[in-house]
């Protein structure tokens, strides 16, 4: 097998430029994970199913495994960690989780909080219990029962989370 | 919390009893908290499995040259490799005949292969790019030779054998009373022969670890997984002693019995003994899906006796289960399929006949419910059906059997705690109040409850035990070690609550260390809805302990009773005296009192079993509760919806009402995929569903909002009285829902998961599909 001299690929990961020179098959979940050492997005399914691994691309919600790093070459990542406030704390929409017992093994919570995070910035109003079940579909959690993950987001939009 | 909560024999508490939320998931919610597969080290390698592509086969040819070549492969590993290649699985109670002489796999096949998926070869590599490539280079054929697909015809004579001397891995038999002649002077008799499925744990995060050497030559493994203490098995397949395997287990991405075996732990660490660096090792979700043990697809056929009262008068009951390709837990997952069989009832004459057959599908082994769950579907079904015949009240019949402190089981264990199983079924039907109604005329709704009983703790003659460790610092806060395995329920959170509430130390200035073979004192596995009973008892034990130690030295100092003083908040006060922890600790340091203490707790013992089960105590003790579901069936497509769920369980106390909702919402939810959704298709021995696109698990979207009641007899063997809820409440959703489906349509499916063909089977048989108009 010859050396792969791979591409350079330049993102911004919650705020800091990140550049590194790597495969250019590495999924961005790979390139987040193993070349930048960023572990927050997890492995989950590697088919775009399970939504462990969902970021924010461009303030898109994406499932890290099935794109491309070079393919989104220049693009803003947002990870779960990208969601805190300056000095690390947690955000309104982190608290709510926290308060309602939203994580329970925490591997899937990454992803369904930018899920969440997208979800109640694009509603432009406030979404019923039925609705936040519905956009949360792509994002698979075994632990929960969804209920205390449902209740979180609803609560969390009386925290003027919304910018 | 959204909830209810019905408290009993409420002891002051502080602390314990408290919905707070988690230490543990604040950095989870952050994105900080790294799991196994989240390590790396400068210089790590990578492993990748080698699995057999067919499900039966002898193995003629093996051959690793041309993957070995791949730049960037370090090592190629078969069988012959690995110091000790056989595992023997112990399988208790059995004759020679059956079970133990059978009982042995491979660490990696070498001449057989038995399931699609059985490790080959163990690849490892400087980068996953060379791993790829080299695993498509393991060169190996197979000569197939038949399968063996069906547990109830390779049971059969003239079946083809999975291991040398049949099929039969393990039988136990009850036999209590006279069941004939009860049958014969019953009123009602009612059979049916009940069939679930192969289910997957499907935790979202796949089997995964690091594995490297320390600078004392001790083997690291850092994996998820719900058993530290197999670093004892790592050890017996390496050949070193066991004091020089180290297993750490960091949060784990959820478990439900699918981390209770090995899993990646065998691999990595002889990757490590071989290459002598830093390894890591990532399943994929194929992997996961493919060739990790599933829960056992048992054929349960029951009959039932009762009398016009709806006094059940005896069970007649034959259980066979799959127990794939290789022993694992399947021996003992029956047991608890035997001991659960009759449920929270009382029954005089039972019959019992188990068996678990090998096939070459996948391994069956540990999954949340552990044998017990699959039986729910069978004495719910039949108990409702005793009630349909006799017209009367199916919460009735219920109460009218149900268990009572001093009943014995009929494997011949007394209940000795309270049991409220009465109560869990007046509130789950007082919440749900009037049944909805359709939401158009080719809809019908059916409502239904199913109660459940469920063991915590393990079998009494395993001789279980744990133990933890509390420590001053010299501020005041407080360290606590303690090996139990957190795999997502706040195991280690409620050890801090504990701590908390005996020492008087505000739970932010605790820290819980978990999860350490070598670091933290043993507390056994997660598992068996034993760490409440097990590791909590223990961090109580050792708390009380350290509370009086330093007690008993301020009583000596200040010349006071220690009867009179107590811990509050930063101080040791008494009638006369307020001496501040910070100073009471320098007291015990003058005095030379420990400012720490180490806590054992020993579960109830008894004496081992065999075949022919009979004689008393077979686990600690039993949780208890009902659940009750309100469907909508749309009788042209077969679906369900499910439009209501409330769950409610005496728990004996909630140390954490929040963790106790936790676990009953998620084990109801993924009780409702067994339901409903779930199953691991396997034809001929071919895992057809090895992707999470083919094997379904609920969404947000196919759940309602789960109601959870919390009783709290206060009656547990567990700290405060608290009985283990880990798995009980995964129990009743599979009966519960066909039970409710029956409710709407009139007839009830017996096989899981009922897909909308059952269900719309239903619909022809109940004679439900009446013209538009027609009530049910």
């Amino acid at each position: 097998m010859s050396e792969d001299a791979g591409v350079s690929v330049t993102l911004v990961v919650n705020g800091t430029p990140v550049i590194r020179t790597a495969g250019g098959h590495l999924s961005l979940l790979d390139w987040l994970r193993e070349a930048a050492g960023v572990t927050d997005p997890k492995y989950g399914c590697g088919e775009g199913i399970c939504g462990a691994c969902t970021v924010l691309v461009n303030g898109e919600p994406a499932s890290a495994c099935i794109v491309l790093a070079a393919q989104v070459d220049g693009a803003d990542i947002t990870t779960a960690s990208g969601l805190c406030e300056p000095g690390g704390s947690l955000s309104p929409l982190q608290r709510s989780f926290h308060q309602h017992h939203a994580a329970q093994c925490g591997f899937c919570t990454p992803g369904m909080l930018l899920c969440a995070h997208a979800m109640l910035r694009d509603a432009g109003r406030r979404l019923t219990r039925a609705e936040i079940r519905e956009g949360l579909h792509g994002n698979l959690c075994r632990c929960t029962g969804y209920t205390d993950i449902v209740d979180a987001i609803e609560a969390a939009q009386s925290m003027g989370i919304v910018r | 919390m959204n909830g209810e909560i019905h408290t009993s024999k409420l002891e002051e508490l502080r602390v314990v009893h408290q919905p707070l939320a988690r230490h543990d998931q604040v950095g989870k919610i952050a994105g900080t908290t790294r799991y196994a597969g989240d390590f790396a080290f400068p210089g790590m390698l990578h492993a990748r499995l080698v699995r057999s592509q067919v499900p039966s086969a002898r193995l003629t040819r093996r051959d690793v040259t041309a993957a070995t070549r791949v730049p960037g492969v370090v090592a190629v590993l078969l069988g012959e490799d690995v110091p000790n290649n056989e595992i023997r699985v112990d399988v208790p109670g059995q004759a020679v005949a059956v079970g133990s002489l059978k009982a042995v796999m491979h660490v990696l096949a070498t001449d057989r292969v038995r399931f699609h998926g059985e490790p080959i070869a163990l690849v490892v590599a400087e980068t996953e790019e060379a791993l790829a490539a080299a695993s498509e280079l393991v060169e190996i054929d197979y000569e197939e030779v038949p399968v063996v697909s069906d547990p109830l015809a390779a049971l059969e004579d003239g079946s083809p054998d999975v291991h040398q001397g049949g099929n039969l891995l393990a039988e136990w038999r009850i036999d209590r009373g006279d069941v004939d002649a009860a049958f014969a002077a019953a009123d009602v008799a009612v059979e049916e022969t009940y069939r679930t499925q192969f289910v997957d744990h499907a935790y979202l995060e796949p089997e995964a670890g690091v594995g490297w050497l320390d600078e004392d030559g001790v083997l690291i493994l850092r994996v998820a997984t719900q058993v530290i203490e197999h670093y004892r098995d790592v050890a017996r397949i390496l050949g070193v002693p066991d004091a020089k395997v180290r297993v750490i287990a960091p949060y784990v991405g959820g478990g439900f019995g699918g981390k209770e075996d090995m899993t990646v732990e065998p691999y990595l660490a002889l990757a490590v003994h071989h290459t002598r660096r830093p390894v890591r090792m990532q399943w994929t979700r194929n992997e996961s899906l493919l060739a990790r043990a599933k829960r056992h697809r048992n054929v349960m056929r029951y009959r039932t006796a009762a009398a016009a009262d709806g006094t059940l008068l005896a069970q007649d009951i034959e259980i066979v289960s799959d127990a794939g390709a290789y022993a694992y837990l399947s021996a003992l997952v029956l047991l608890y399929s035997t001991v659960h069989a009759c449920g929270p009832y009382r029954v005089p004459n039972v019959r019992i006949w188990s068996r678990t057959a090998y096939t070459n599908n996948p391994p069956t082994s540990a999954f949340r419910g552990f044998g017990g769950m699959q039986m729910v579907l069978g004495y719910e079904s039949q108990i409702d059906e005793v009630a349909r015949k006799l017209e009367l009240d199916a919460g009735e019949v219920r109460k009218r059997n149900a268990l009572v402190r001093g009943d014995r089981l009929p494997v011949g264990q007394e209940i000795i705690t309270e049991v409220q199983l009465a109560q869990t079924i007046d509130a789950v039907r007082e919440r749900a109040g009037d049944r909805p109604a359709p939401s158009g005329p080719r809809k019908r709704v059916g409502r239904a409850i199913a109660s459940n009983m469920q063991s915590y703790g393990r079998l009494v003659w395993l001789n279980d035990s744990a133990a933890a460790w509390i420590g001053f610092q010299g501020d005041g806060s407080l360290t606590v070690r303690c090996g139990v395995p957190d795999i997502g329920g706040g195991q280690a959170s409620s050890l801090g609550q504990i701590a908390s509430e005996v020492l008087a130390v505000d739970i932010d200035r605790i820290t819980v260390h978990f999860g350490d073979s070598a670091l933290t004192p043993l507390a056994g596995t997660t598992t068996a809805t034993r760490q409440l009973l097990m590791s909590g008892n223990a961090t109580y034990e050792a708390a009380v302990r350290l509370r009086d130690q330093v007690l008993a030295a301020i009583a000596d100092e200040t010349g006071q009773p220690v009867r009179g003083l107590r811990m509050e908040s930063g101080a040791i006060v008494g009638p006369d005296t307020r001496v501040p922890l910070a100073h009471a600790l320098q007291v015990c340091r003058r005095r030379n009192v420990p400012i720490e203490a180490l806590g054992s707790f020993f579960g109830p013992k008894g004496r081992e079993v065999t075949r022919d089960l009979e004689g008393d105590r077979i686990f600690p003790d039993f949780t208890f509760g009902t659940h009750l579901a309100d469907v909508e069936v749309d009788l042209d497509t077969g679906q369900v919806e499910i439009l209501r769920y409330i769950a409610a369980h005496d728990v004996g106390r909630a140390i954490n009402p929040m963790s106790v909702e936790g676990q009953i919402a998620g084990a109801v939810v993924q009780g409702l995929g067994q339901a409903l959704l779930e199953e691991v298709v396997v034809i001929d021995g071919v895992n057809m569903t090895p992707g999470l696109f083919q094997y379904l698990i609920p969404t947000a979207s196919d759940v309602p909002d789960i109601e959870s009641i919390i009783l709290e007899s206060g009656e547990g063997l567990g700290p405060f009285g608290a009985r283990g809820i880990g798995e009980p409440p995964i129990g009743p959703p599979i009966a519960v829902i066909p039970a409710a489906i029956a409710d709407a349509v009139g007839a009830r499916p017996t096989q899981l998961p009922v897909t909308p063909e059952r269900v719309l089977d239903a619909v022809a048989r109940g004679a439900v599909d009446a013209p538009e108009g027609a009530t049910a």
